[in-house]
């Protein structure tokens, strides 16, 4: 029998998921690597698009499509993506979320590129802004149009597998790979990850119930016992989906919620303000002033890249309202 | 002519209205028996106690077309479950916030305290709320695709 193709395609990607495939332990990766054949992997070795669209249609057993979709050339490689796959796998919380390149829909794209290119403090650009189409030595050079609005992957195609995390957790990188080998594929819609909480993961004490003050990470060295938030430090823990062992809370940083909404959940964002509105001012909230209330939700200097930090375009509002500029 | 009239046509906000069923759906509902004159821009949803209203229903509300979200339940020191009401306090004054940074006017979202027997409160309310969306004009929302 032929080992079964894969594939990993790039949209809009720090690569920093195409690492952790890297960071697996040797034994699992030469393993896998031995029992598939790989079709495409731009970052590996010197694949080209024409190399994947050479690939006849359904023949890639799995791809593994890392980042959001926020050009022309993302939408482009996830439509060949879907259409030469039999599975395709939303991988890393920006191909299944939207993840960080989606907070870019707090404005528009001509925001984004006044923000990047003009505007953004450390920018040397002396006002040169990206041409779409430029002339070097006589050859015309395009680059893809950038998206007003930036989405997850099952926003444009669809998706059978979603393997959250930024970067995925390696252990759930090596349970798909595994699965995919060993002809063992888990039904689609599948979400590689913990059907719990990460708080009924997380082994920290809890214990009081109410906070009144929230603290930045660099203003007290918590307890590395003790629930962060309870100790007044915005983990997000609650409204995120357990399965990536929590290393940042155990290196006594909070969680950001790179492995997306707990299952039943259509908004992770909702559900961490809710939560965290339930214990904030709690034990006295009969004697708070509306005043008091302002002053103690105040301390969220930023709730939507708090509580959306990966998943704003997967969000039920999805972008903000676009202003003119 | 006719697209002159269409834009001419005044716009009628369509607000959702979650009411706990203890105090506030009662006092609509005594609006509504007692005949009182309201606007009709309200739909009203019942729920159990404000402290039950979740964040997503009123983000969800917005996704789908509300130019306004009307959040009623009983009086402080009345909720049914005691402190629910407290809790929507809390939760809906870091809703606005958030709603703000998505571009959504804090006005758009009211919290209004109105008892079983206060039918001209209800209807004092509706009609305060529907002329202030009015005057903010459809969901921003509306225009993003
Ligand atoms: S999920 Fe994280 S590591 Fe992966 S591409 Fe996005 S930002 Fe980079
Ligand atoms: S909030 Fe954070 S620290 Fe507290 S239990 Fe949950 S994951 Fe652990
Ligand atoms: S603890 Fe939170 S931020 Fe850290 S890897 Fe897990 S889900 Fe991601
Ligand atoms: S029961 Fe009416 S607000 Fe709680």
């Amino acid at each position: 029998m032929e080992n079964p193709k894969i594939a990993i395609v790039l949209g809009a990607t720090c690569a920093g998921c195409d690492y952790s495939l890297l960071d697996l332990p040797p034994e699992v990766l030469l393993d896998v690597l031995g029992k598939v054949e790989i079709v495409y992997w731009p970052t590996a070795t010197d694949f080209k698009l024409e190399d994947l669209k050479a690939v006849p249609d359904g023949e890639i057993a799995l791809t593994l499509y890392e980042g959001a979709v926020n050009n022309e050339e993302n939408e482009e490689l996830a439509r060949i993506s879907r259409q030469k796959s039999q599975n395709l796998l939303a991988f890393g919380a920006c191909s299944c979320f939207g993840g960080l390149p989606g907070l870019a829909n707090v404005t528009t794209r001509e925001g984004l590129f006044r923000q990047a290119y003009l505007d953004a403090p450390s920018n040397e650009s002396n006002g040169v802004t990206p041409l779409r189409v430029s002339t070097v030595d006589g050859h015309e050079l395009t680059i893809p149009d950038t998206f007003d609005t930036v989405r997850a992957l099952h926003q444009v195609v669809p998706v059978d597998y979603y393997l959250p995390g930024c970067p995925p957790p390696l252990d759930l990188i090596g349970e798909a790979l595994t699965a995919l080998v060993t002809g063992d594929l888990p039904p689609k819609g599948h979400v590689f990850g913990s059907s719990k909480s990460l708080c009924d993961e997380c082994d920290r004490r809890k214990e009081s119930k109410s906070i009144h003050e929230l603290h930045g990470i660099h203003e007290l060295i918590p307890d590395e016992e003790k629930c962060l938030l309870e100790q007044g430090i915005l983990c997000l823990g609650p409204a995120t989906r357990g399965g990536c062992g929590y290393p940042c809370v155990k290196m006594n940083l909070r969680c950001w919620g790179c492995m997306g909404p707990t299952p039943e959940s259509i908004d992770q964002g909702a559900n961490m303000l809710s939560a965290l509105a339930s214990v904030l001012g709690l034990d006295r909230e009969t004697d708070l002033t509306d005043e008091a209330i302002e002053v103690l939700m105040k301390q969220v200097k930023d709730p939507l890249g708090f509580f959306y930090r990966f998943t704003m375009p997967t969000s039920l509002l999805k972008r903000a309202v676009r202003r003119n500029q | 002519m006719e697209a002159t009239q269409v834009a001419m046509k005044e716009f009628e906000p369509k607000i959702v209205g979650f009411f706990c069923k203890w105090c506030a759906y009662q006092g609509a509902d005594l609006a509504g028996t007692s005949r009182m004159k309201y606007p009709l821009n309200v739909l009203p949803i019942r729920v159990m106690c404000t402290g039950r209203i979740d964040p997503t229903y009123v983000l969800t509300a917005f996704a789908e077309g509300a130019d306004g979200v009307l959040i009623a339940g009983c009086h402080l020191g009345d909720c049914h479950y005691e402190t629910g009401n407290y809790k929507a306090l809390r939760r809906f004054a870091l809703v606005r916030r958030l709603l703000e940074q998505y571009g959504i006017e804090p006005e758009r979202i009211r919290l209004e305290w109105i008892s079983s027997s206060e039918g001209s409160k209800f209807a004092k309310v509706v009609t305060e709320m529907t002329e202030e969306i009015k005057k903010l004009g459809p969901s921003p929302l509306k225009e993003v695709a």
